[in-house]
């Protein structure tokens, strides 16, 4: 049936249809990951490598909220603190939350839509493994002289021209990445364009699906510029050009401009595929379709097309006339209406519901609740007059860490209690499962409420040290920290436990869950599956 | 077309996409230049007109006329230039010369007159031979500055002012300043 390049297995039986952990290709233990080109398999890499990725950057953020804990300097020098703020914000950005969703997309996508496997299965193995090797230049950049980069995630011009070798090594690293986002997302949108099963129409296919098909766009769209602006960076260092030094005729302006022309695209390319998921939890629990499916449809369209006029709002402070900084703020606006309507929505889909509140349903909660407030003081940064004094303080801080962290990251904790029944055949422990929500959910808004108040204090960004008036709301936010470190520790023996001694999980063990890879193959779905298309009536 | 034909093509596509945006990266730099240029905002990358001074009122011009006179003095006084355009605000430097044809050192004081009378508070000297006693060796000849700036606030009808010295001997002295 299909011509999808299938066989890292000589001499397999492709009717087989093992259980996922029995015999997989022709090989065995670490070749078996090396070489998979089943989408599962690298779904299942994508996810663990994000996890570790999380761990290290959540060890840097440690590490931060542990020397802001007093006024002073206690436990790191300024300059390596610099160096933590940055690496944290790459790791968690391009090595955690970026990577889980494209785990979830490996593992989901191909199913929901009754594909066999992605479109290019061997160019998926590759997309992966560019990750590991990037994230090692990123933690190589530590040992280099002079260390890592401390510029901040967003890398501006003069100071990365300054930087030492760490900064080459970041910027080789931010090339690997974007290379493994590019070709992941033309292979997902190849994939969905290509490859559905007959009557799977495109306004039937699951919202997840959809959004990662919008996402992949503004991947493909986007990352390419990243990569010109750090190249312009990395021949501005060492091969004599001027793109960003007033003294050869150019403008560290420029730098912001391009950055930010990625920049804001890419917290939708981490946001709209949480959004997908949500929008597979919430109705599975509310036993209802997901209410308004085409506006749903349009509106994450419409965030994806206004996202590419907005970029500025980031540089309200850089000197911009009026009416630049005036436009900007009339469409950052405007993205909160497409927005709200999917808010609205998955709040309709609830209503008269027959509900249950399982860990993917109260992660999913979570998240509503949250994501929405991010989103408000979005809407509040938003605002010329009120941004020029909030621009790089701690609000701005507070404010993407709502909508990035229980916004996308409770996100992917919904999908992965959500899905993990039938990645691995197993219910993981639901008592333990609610516990981690609520220890996230309460230690996640003791780090970060708090520092609403202490951006509209004045508090500045990116600072190791500050003045006393601050003290209280950094210890509250540091033991938050401490807080929220430990419950993930929670989180891996859960999902660990799920795998080892879970419960074996019924055929549907979520009773409102309908997408495909729910109502036509087994739990846990076997290595191979959809080898022939089903017809979807 | 077969499946993976299909896919191909896309693949191709889409990364010509890719490669499109890469290059529109790049393409940014001349247009964030343009664009600032087109829309008349300042930005580094470009080069300015000389700095404009805004105190200068260019919508008016003063004629100031500049005469010299010695008093009982043996000395040979006049301006090198006997008149200046000036805008007011605008800063302005002007010298006279002055000649001692006795055979023993002198020392003289240069007072200032106007003409009209009043445009002598509009008339700010910054710099001036006037201001201190002046003693030359015999036989000598020195140039000596004025640097002014008429005041903006100068009446609006008055187009021309005259700047008047007379040196006077400072007796006594006989060369010792």
């Amino acid at each position: 049936m299909s011509a999808i390049i299938d066989n890292h297995a000589a001499g397999r039986d492709a009717a087989h249809d093992h259980g996922h952990g029995d015999h997989h290709g022709g090989y065995g233990g670490i070749m078996r990951w090396i070489t998979t080109t089943n989408h599962k398999d690298i779904g299942t890499l994508y996810l663990w490598f994000s996890f570790i990725m999380f761990s290290v950057g959540g060890v840097m953020a440690l590490v931060i909220r542990t020397e802001l804990f007093s006024p002073g300097l206690q436990i790191v020098n300024p300059d390596f603190f610099n160096q933590m703020t940055t690496m944290h914000g790459l790791i968690m950005v391009f090595g955690a939350i970026m990577p889980v969703f494209v785990g979830f997309a490996n593992w989901q996508i191909p199913m929901m839509i009754g594909a066999p496997d992605m479109a290019f299965a061997r160019l998926n193995n590759w997309s992966f493994w560019l990750l590991p090797f990037a994230a090692s230049l990123l933690i190589l950049s530590f040992f280099m002289p002079g260390g890592a980069p401390g510029v901040g995630w967003t890398m501006y011009s003069p100071l990365t021209v300054q930087m030492g070798i760490g900064m080459d090594f970041t910027i080789f690293a931010v090339h690997l990445l974007g290379m493994s986002s590019i070709l992941g997302s033309i292979n997902i949108i190849t994939t969905i364009l290509n490859m559905r099963a007959p009557g799977m129409t495109l306004m039937r296919m699951p919202l997840f699906v959809w959004t990662w098909l919008i996402t992949a766009y503004l991947l493909v769209a986007a990352m390419p510029v990243l990569a010109g602006a750090v190249t312009m960076t990395l021949t501005d260092r060492h091969f004599g050009t001027s793109f960003f030094n007033a003294a050869g005729g150019g403008d560290p302006v420029l730098y912001q401009h391009i950055f930010w022309f990625f920049g804001h695209p890419e917290v939708y390319i981490i946001a709209l595929p949480g959004f997908g998921v949500i929008s597979q939890v919430i109705p599975a629990f509310s036993r209802k379709p997901l209410f308004g499916y085409a506006s749903m449809v349009y509106a994450t369209s419409a965030i994806a097309i206004l996202s590419f006029i907005v970029w500025a709002h980031h540089m309200y402070t850089v000197g911009m006339p009026v009416t630049g900084q005036l436009f900007f703020m009339y469409a950052t606006i405007l993205i909160a209406v497409p927005t709200g309507v999917k808010v609205f929505n998955w709040v309709t889909t609830m209503w008269k519901g027959s509900l249950t509140f399982e860990t993917p349903m109260l992660f999913a909660c979570g998240f509503l609740f949250m994501f929405t407030l991010g989103g408000f003081t979005g809407l509040v940064l938003a605002l010329v007059p009120i941004d020029i004094q909030l621009h790089d303080t701690y609000y701005v801080v507070a404010h993407f860490h709502y909508v990035m962290v229980a916004g996308a990251l409770f996100a992917a904790f919904a999908g992965v209690y959500f899905w993990i029944p039938k990645w691995t055949g197993r219910m993981y422990n639901e008592k333990l499962g609610q516990i981690h929500f609520w220890l996230t959910m309460i230690f996640f808004n003791m780090i970060f409420f708090v520092q609403h108040f202490l951006g509209m204090a004045g508090m500045p960004r990116r600072i190791p040290d500050y003045p006393l008036m601050f003290e209280t709301w950094n210890k509250i936010s540091t033991i938050g920290a401490f807080g929220m470190g430990l419950a993930q520790i929670l989180f891996f023996y859960i999902v660990l436990d799920t795998i080892r001694n879970g419960k074996p999980a019924p055929q549907l063990p979520w009773e409102g869950a309908d997408s495909l890879e729910w109502t036509h193959l087994p739990t846990p779905v076997p290595y191979h599956t959809f080898e022939t298309q089903p017809v979807i009536k | 077309m077969t499946r993976e034909r299909q896919n191909r093509r896309l693949f191709a596509r889409l990364a010509l996409v890719a490669l499109g945006m890469f290059g529109f990266g790049y393409a940014l730099v001349p247009f964030y230049y343009k664009i600032c240029e087109a829309w008349g905002i300042y930005s580094l990358g470009e080069t300015r007109a000389a700095n404009v001074n805004t105190q200068i009122d260019s919508s008016r011009t003063v004629t100031i006329e500049f005469d010299a006179n010695a008093r009982n003095l043996p000395w040979r006084f006049r301006p090198i230039v006997s008149h200046l355009q000036v805008h007011p605000g605008e800063l302005a430097t002007v010298e006279y010369e002055v000649v001692n044809t006795r055979d023993e050192p002198v020392t003289g004081q240069a007072v200032p007159s106007y003409g009209p009378p009043y445009a002598g508070e509009y008339f700010n000297k910054i710099e001036c031979f006037c201001f201190r006693q002046q003693t030359l060796a015999p036989g000598e000849t020195r140039r000596m500055p004025v640097t002014f700036v008429i005041d903006p606030k100068l009446p609006a009808g008055v187009t021309s002012i005259a700047l008047s010295y007379t040196f006077f001997e400072v007796a006594g002295r006989g060369g010792k300043s």
